[in-house]
């Protein structure tokens, strides 16, 4: 399962890197998501990946059975409705921006990148 | 001692901003009051913490009463209380510049995003939690992206696209270099990550190492240090003017967390050894360098300004580097000055372009605009102040950091040869805006049609320029409370005692009492999602060891 995981973040990461490097808005968009994908299992990796267990240590079985450690679930959880709400938002600005300048090129001319 | 004031610069601005959106959408002036009502007051906080944690030790404030690490904390230190105090000046002089130029009538909700971008703000500067401060760095952002596009417009909006697009490739970095260190330690709450990579075998290191460089390359995205920078200038010139000013902060917010983290988690002595030096110090040199030239080669004001930003980064990254109190003390001093000085000219130039009408800020001559002898004056003083001559602030904190760096000549030579680039950079740019205008004839421009109160925004940008003047008069003072800052930065002891010491027999305590059905979780009202998942596993790793000892003492109080 360690090589399934970490395979997984691998490729997402490699494809979101490729995606937010595109010249047009949606792939960045796209790229963006698959960035914050790769970045919440990798997340959830680093409390140790444990199968079926519970995330609460009760008082009978914890030692027997062992548990799942609930901390990096909190954090992906936090993690997940920031980047939620950021991709909407730069989904609104990559439209604005579509709608304003009648191109979705993510790319500014070299008088607006102030060179 | 300041107990729960220490959260009023984060409560504060998230009850205005609400208010101002839900009640006082429709009415311009009510927002006006309480935005302006609102710094003003975040400033008397700001104040009050100051003086506090200038006579006190750090003090902690434990959200929800959870008791660190397993929940989370904020901590007032010298360095966060000076880091609040610089925010709440600049919000207060960029709130009145907004209402002064009229720029708060343009778009939607500039006051209630000002409020989230000081929440954001003020919440980066006292957390002592590592995950807390990726939260707050989130809030800080989603308003600035809000501010950075307000009033629309074509050049605005692209810009916003790009500056969202890095900023969000920074925060999933930020996740990221998150991830490997709590893999590794088992924790984010700063102090106790101190503690526990300080008592890391010397040989495995390695994933700790690497997420110490992840994190410096996220706060490298936020400082706008090279090879980082790419963001600034475009977003710097098409924000508007008193959003460009506010940003002025944003930058040092990621020089504060170089800061913070660098000396209280990884400390030169610690074990990651020089690494944060190693990495600081070339890129440190390389945006001074690309900086100030970029302040000469720059074909607008507002880009002269925004690339003697990188270059002022870099300066202050030069001192950070050392990782030595003097140093600090010197770093510290600049960063200060830096901040408002940027500020100050950013509503300049704002006030140039206003007036300059179409031909805006490029740096070509064009005929005189309405009051053009007082902007002249103004970037003149600003210009001074930035470059770092005699006698502003700029020449005292460059000399500080000289003297800092004495001995390491090489460095000598680059701060004072790119001191003189940015000379002639400012030089040129000033005296063809302004000095060639006399020599077109005619009568100075009108008086800008869209400003509501020009003397307010005047004053805005001039009570900037006094605070630089007042760095000046009173260096002494304030170099030795910033000695003692930096005294404090490179002895974290204090801070991790404040955060750590007791907590954990504290935390038994309370786990006790809440077994005896006294309904300590009952109470909680924590904002945060994180903090009670660390109760359910820390604590009960160590009550399962005790459990057994426990087991008579609570039956009988449960069968009551």
């Amino acid at each position: 399962m360690e090589a399934l995981v970490a395979s997984a973040v691998g490729v997402m990461t490699a494809a979101g890197i490729y995606l937010i490097l595109r010249m047009r808005t949606f792939p960045v968009v796209l790229g963006m998501s698959m960035l914050s994908y790769a970045v919440n299992i990798f997340l959830f990796a680093s409390g140790r990946l444990a199968v079926n267990l519970p995330p609460i240590l009760d008082h009978a079985g914890a030692e027997t059975q062992g548990y799942t450690d609930p901390i990096p679930q909190a954090l992906v959880l936090t993690a997940i409705v920031i980047s939620f709400g950021m991709t909407a938002v730069v989904v609104m600005l990559a439209l604005g921006s579509f709608v304003e300048a009648g191109n979705d090129r993510i790319d500014l001319d070299e008088e607006e990148a102030g060179q | 001692m300041m107990g729960n004031w220490i959260i009023a610069p984060v409560v504060l601005p998230a009850f205005l901003a609400p208010l101002i959106v839900l009640w006082m959408r429709f009415d311009l002036r009510t927002q006006r009051i309480f935005s302006i009502a609102g710094m003003v007051s975040l400033l008397a906080v700001a104040l009050a913490l100051a003086a506090s944690a200038s006579v006190n030790a750090p003090e902690v404030y434990k959200l929800g009463n959870w008791e660190a690490p397993f929940g989370i904390v904020l901590v007032l230190d010298r360095l966060s209380a000076l880091m609040l105090v610089l925010t709440a000046a600049l919000g207060l002089a960029v709130a009145l510049y907004a209402i002064g130029s009229g720029w708060d009538k343009r778009g939607w909700h500039f006051h209630s995003l000002l409020q989230f971008q000081m929440m954001g703000i003020n919440g980066a500067f006292l957390t002592g939690d590592a995950f807390n401060l990726f939260v707050f760095f989130e809030v800080l952002l989603i308003a600035s992206y809000g501010l950075m596009i307000h009033s629309g417009g074509e050049k605005r909006l692209k810009a916003g696209v790009q500056y969202v697009v890095y900023n969000l490739a920074g925060s999933t970095l930020f996740l990221f270099a998150l991830g490997t260190i709590y893999s590794v330690t088992g924790t984010v709450n700063m102090a106790d990550l101190a503690q526990k990579v300080a008592m890391m075998p010397a040989d495995e290191t390695a994933l700790v190492r690497v997420g110490a460089v992840l994190l410096m390359l996220v706060f490298a995205v936020k400082a706008a240090l090279v090879p980082f920078q790419f963001w600034l200038p475009a977003t710097y010139v098409n924000a508007p003017g008193p959003v460009a000013a506010l940003f002025a902060i944003m930058t040092k917010v990621g020089v504060y967390a170089i800061v913070r983290i660098y000396t209280l988690v990884f400390p030169a002595d610690g074990i990651t050894g020089a690494l944060a030096a190693d990495v600081l110090l070339p890129a440190a040199a390389v945006s001074l360098t690309i900086g100030m030239i970029g302040v000469l080669g720059a074909r607008d004001l507002g880009r002269v300004v925004a690339y003697a930003v990188i270059g002022s980064v870099g300066t202050m990254m030069l001192a950070f580097s050392q990782f030595s109190e003097a140093a600090t003390g010197a770093g510290l001093y600049y960063m200060v000055h830096s901040t408002l000085a940027a500020a100050a000219l950013f509503l300049i130039v704002d006030l140039v372009k206003e007036r300059r009408g179409p031909t805006g800020l490029a740096i070509v001559p064009a005929g005189r605009t309405y009051s053009h002898g007082l902007l002249s004056a103004m970037f003149f003083a600003g210009a001074i102040a930035m470059a770092g001559m005699p006698p502003l602030s700029g020449f005292l904190g460059k000399l500080m950091i000289l003297d800092a760096l004495r001995g390491q000549w090489g460095l000598w030579a680059l701060v004072l040869v790119t001191s003189l680039i940015a000379i002639v950079g400012f030089g040129r740019a000033g005296s063809t805006v302004f000095w060639k205008a006399y020599a077109i004839e005619g009568e100075p421009a009108p008086a800008p049609r869209d400003a509501s109160a020009p003397g307010l925004a005047f004053t805005a940008a001039g009570a900037l320029l006094a605070g630089l003047v007042a760095m000046t008069v009173f260096a002494g003072p304030l170099s030795d409370w910033l000695k003692a800052t930096a005294a404090q930065l490179h002895h974290p002891q204090a801070y991790i005692s404040a955060v750590m010491d007791g907590a954990y027999e504290r935390a038994m305590e309370a786990q006790a009492e809440g077994q005896n059905g006294s309904g300590h979780s009952a109470e909680v009202t924590d904002d945060h999602a994180a903090p009670e998942p660390h109760i359910a596993t820390e604590a009960e790793v160590q009550d399962e060891a005790k459990d057994t000892g426990h087991e008579p003492a609570t039956a009988p109080a449960a069968a009551h």
